[in-house]
Order: C-alpha cells, then sequence, then structure tokens
C-alpha cells in the first residue's frame, strides 16, 4: 500500500505512529512529516521496528535533519527502531494530505497543483516534450494571501528546492509556489 | 508490485557513468553560486546542482554498495581522479566560449544555458527509460531523477529561447555557445562496453534509440529560439573513456582538495 497517501498502520503501531505526528518539516514547520507524504509506513521486521521513510527532492538537504529527527524522537520515546530511506514509489506532492494544503496556503505558500493536471503532464508519457509558449505560460496559481489568480512565475526555482517563486498582480505581494512533483 | 521480468544489478561502471555526469556538472554549474546574472538565476543554478549532486550520491550509494570493502559515497566523489572520471566531456567544461583558457575566465550565461539544455533533453528521455530498468534500484533512482530534470529542461529551454530570441548580443552568444557545445554531443550516441553490457543485461537503454526524439526536441527550441542548428560533426569526445578534456583535472581538484585535506573530517 506504500503507493497510497494514506499508509495502512498495524494496530500494535498506532501508538509510535501517534508519537511521530510531532515532527514537522524543517524548512515548512506547519505541517507534520504524515501530511507531506514523506512518513512511508512502520513495520515489524525479524530484527526490529522499522520507521521507513521517503526523500523529497533527490538533494534535499532537509533529508538529513528529518532522519534525525525520526531517529531521535523514537529514541526519546524509548522504541529501538531503525529509520529506513525507501525511494520507490517515488514521493510526489500528490501524497500531500488536504490538511497539508490547507496549512501550506495559511503560511503563505501556494500548495502544489495536483500531477495530473500539471502542465507538464504529458511529458510523463511520450518521449518529445513540447511546451507551451512563453506568453501562454503556466496554470493559474492563486495568491495564498488574496485568493486572485492574477499571478505570474518571477523564477523557476524558489527558497527550496521545492518551491517556485511568484507574485500576485492585484494584492502585489510575492509568494513561493510548492512545485507539482 | 508485480515484477514481470527477473531483476539485474547494473554495473559499477554504468552507475559510474550516471553519477559522475551528475556530479561534475553540478558542481560546474555551483561555480555560479553567489555570482549569477541575476538573483533569480543564482538561485536557480543552486537548486540545479542540489538535484544533479542528490541525484549522484544517490547513484554512488548504489555503486558503494556494490563494490563493498568499505566503499561509501564520498570515497567515490572525492578520491577517484581524472581517468576514473565517466562523465561525458560537455559536462566538465567551462562557462565559457571555446578558446577560453581557464575555468575562471570570463563566464559566459549562454554557454551554461545551452549545455544545460542538452543535457537535460537527454537526461529527460534517458531516465524514462530507465524507470524501467531491471535494476529496481536504479528504476527507483530514475523515477525521482526525471522529475527533477523536467523541471532543468523547462528552465533551460526558457532562457535559450530567451537569449536566441532576444537581442543582438544573447542572439550571438546563444549561436556561438551551440557551435561550440553541439560536437560534443556525439559522445551521447556511441556506446561504451558498460553501456552496451547494461544494454544486453537490461540494466540500461540503447542510447543511440533515442536520438532522432533528441535530435527533434533540441530542433524544436532552437528554431524557437530563432537560431540555427549547427553540424554536430568532428572529433568524437571520450569522457565516459576517461579519456577527459584539461578542464575536468581543476574541477576535480577544487571540488577534492578539502577531503583529501582531512580524509577523516566529519561533517
Amino acid at each position: 500500500m506504500t503507493g497510497t497517501r494514506t499508509p495502512e498502520i498495524p494496530a500494535e503501531l498506532q501508538a509510535v505512529w501517534q508519537a511521530l505526528e510531532v515532527l514537522a518539516d524543517p524548512e515548512i514547520p506547519v505541517v507534520s512529516l504524515r501530511e507531506l507524504g514523506i512518513l512511508r509506513g512502520i513495520r515489524q521486521t525479524d530484527t526490529g521496528l522499522e520507521v521507513v521513510i521517503t526523500p523529497t527532492y533527490s538533494g534535499c538537504p532537509a533529508m538529513g535533519q528529518i532522519e534525525d529527527d525520526v531517529r531521535a524522537l523514537l529514541q526519546q520515546q524509548g522504541w529501538d527502531a531503525k529509520v529506513v530511506t525507501q525511494l520507490s514509489p517515488a514521493w510526489t506532492t500528490d501524497w500531500m494530505t488536504p490538511a497539508a494544503k490547507d496549512k501550506l496556503r495559511a503560511y503563505g505558500i501556494a500548495p502544489p497543483q495536483a500531477c495530473a493536471d500539471h502542465a507538464d503532464k504529458h511529458g510523463g508519457s511520450s518521449r518529445v516534450l513540447r511546451f507551451a509558449a512563453r506568453v501562454a505560460a503556466t496554470e493559474a496559481i492563486p495568491c495564498p494571501r488574496c485568493g486572485s489568480s492574477l499571478t505570474t512565475e518571477t523564477s523557476h526555482f524558489g527558497s527550496t528546492a521545492c518551491k517556485a517563486l511568484y507574485k500576485c498582480l492585484d494584492c502585489q505581494e510575492p509568494f513561493d509556489y510548492f512545485k507539482p512533483y | 508490485m508485480t515484477t514481470a521480468t527477473p531483476t539485474a544489478i547494473a554495473s559499477v561502471d554504468y552507475l559510474l557513468h550516471l553519477a559522475d555526469n551528475a556530479l561534475v556538472l553540478g558542481q560546474r554549474n555551483a561555480e555560479w553560486c553567489g555570482h549569477g546574472p541575476i538573483l533569480e538565476e543564482d538561485i536557480a543554478m543552486a537548486n540545479i546542482s542540489l538535484d544533479l549532486i542528490g541525484q549522484a550520491r544517490l547513484l554512488y550509494q548504489a555503486a558503494a554498495e556494490q563494490m563493498g570493502a568499505g566503499t561509501t559515497e564520498d570515497r567515490l566523489a572525492y578520491f577517484r581522479d581524472v581517468p576514473e572520471f565517466r562523465n561525458y566531456t560537455l559536462l566538465e567544461l567551462p562557462h565559457s566560449p571555446p578558446l577560453a583558457g581557464t575555468a575562471a575566465s570570463d563566464r559566459d550565461y549562454a554557454t551554461t544555458i545551452v549545455r544545460n539544455f542538452l543535457y537535460s533533453a537527454l537526461m529527460v528521455m534517458v531516465w524514462e527509460s530507465l524507470q524501467q530498468s531491471r535494476d529496481s534500484q536504479l528504476a527507483a533512482i530514475a523515477a525521482k531523477s526525471l522529475k527533477e530534470v523536467r523541471y532543468h529542461l523547462r528552465h533551460a529551454r526558457d532562457w535559450l529561447i530567451r537569449m536566441g530570441d532576444g537581442t543582438e548580443e544573447s542572439q550571438a552568444r546563444a549561436q556561438s555557445a551551440l557551435n561550440h557545445l553541439m560536437p560534443y554531443t556525439q559522445e551521447f550516441w556511441t556506446a561504451s562496453a558498460f553501456e552496451q553490457a547494461a544494454l544486453s543485461d537490461g540494466t540500461g537503454l540503447d542510447m543511440a534509440s533515442l536520438q532522432a526524439d533528441w535530435l527533434a526536441l533540441v530542433q524544436d527550441a532552437v528554431a524557437e529560439a530563432q537560431l540555427q542548428t549547427p553540424s554536430s560533426k568532428g572529433f568524437v569526445p571520450t569522457g565516459k573513456h576517461g579519456v577527459h578534456s584539461e578542464h575536468l583535472g581543476f574541477l576535480l581538484a577544487e571540488m577534492q582538495s578539502l577531503a583529501r585535506a582531512h580524509p577523516q573530517a566529519n561533517w
């Protein structure tokens, strides 16, 4: 069930799972690791308890911190568990819970559109990528502050690997957009 | 999860080839960090480098695991010398027009953009194909990398068009960078022994089969940028065979010197 948004947690491990709920993303402290889809599951193996996490961007510097946070919390609660990093299925912003998206918006970050609605969607299936002309550009990303759809991308890349830089043409506020991944 | 075909493990050489490509370009592009032509591009180059170095780390970890005997990703990145690197020559060239003496010569952003464009156009296709690799670890890395390289391609393609369809100066620089770099792409299509082996055991892919689609993608953008697609004939570079240009040594010296001066350091 690793491909779904919410991993299934066996009843006897629910307590550990609940305890991990307090852990937030180090860069975006308003959303929990579970809500972001980084915590993928807990399992009992022959060698002990394992907590499975999945990296976001390959080079995201927060991943080391996240792994340390999970390990420290488990240790502090007295659980002898290993933290396992699993690459497949690849993390996607589609796993983000609706609650997480609301929290991002309240924090001033426009939440990601669904990957399926994304402008580059045909890149996944056909070999030759074609892009819309510059002027026709991208889909409207609503401003997290005033809700206006009159926004424009100022840079494909922003303050962290996962974000692009946008500007609202109505309220004039610059804001981050969490890119679909 | 159902796996119809039996699994295989990609060879160390093949993994190092993919990893070295990502690391060397990541290191090269990171030279713009703090020196970007505008703030947004400074940030973009740092982000792209971060993705590439992250991809390299995953690939080095896979290679190190296979090599055993205490091999680590750091050893592979910091303690191999020029002839052991298997990256394309294209990726180690400085950000300067041809005949510029050193990497510290005046950097030319058109060279940076054109190289990123040519490489990310290739890697979108390579990673897409490697998602079906019989090496499941490599397939997993490919699935992640594909998502990232699509943004790199979008960025480079956008700038290529802005430069080509821009001022006289920007168009001349973009055209000159294309003329300079295009011949280096020949190295993509001639298979090395480790690529042949990866193709036959199902861990890799047939690079030559991507050439027509890659060229169509390149020509489409180049035409939109009002530029001319230059010929890619001439000397076929040999970086992936370990025979590099004079530029890789300087790049590695800068990247590796700290780790070599303090081999036991903890970060």
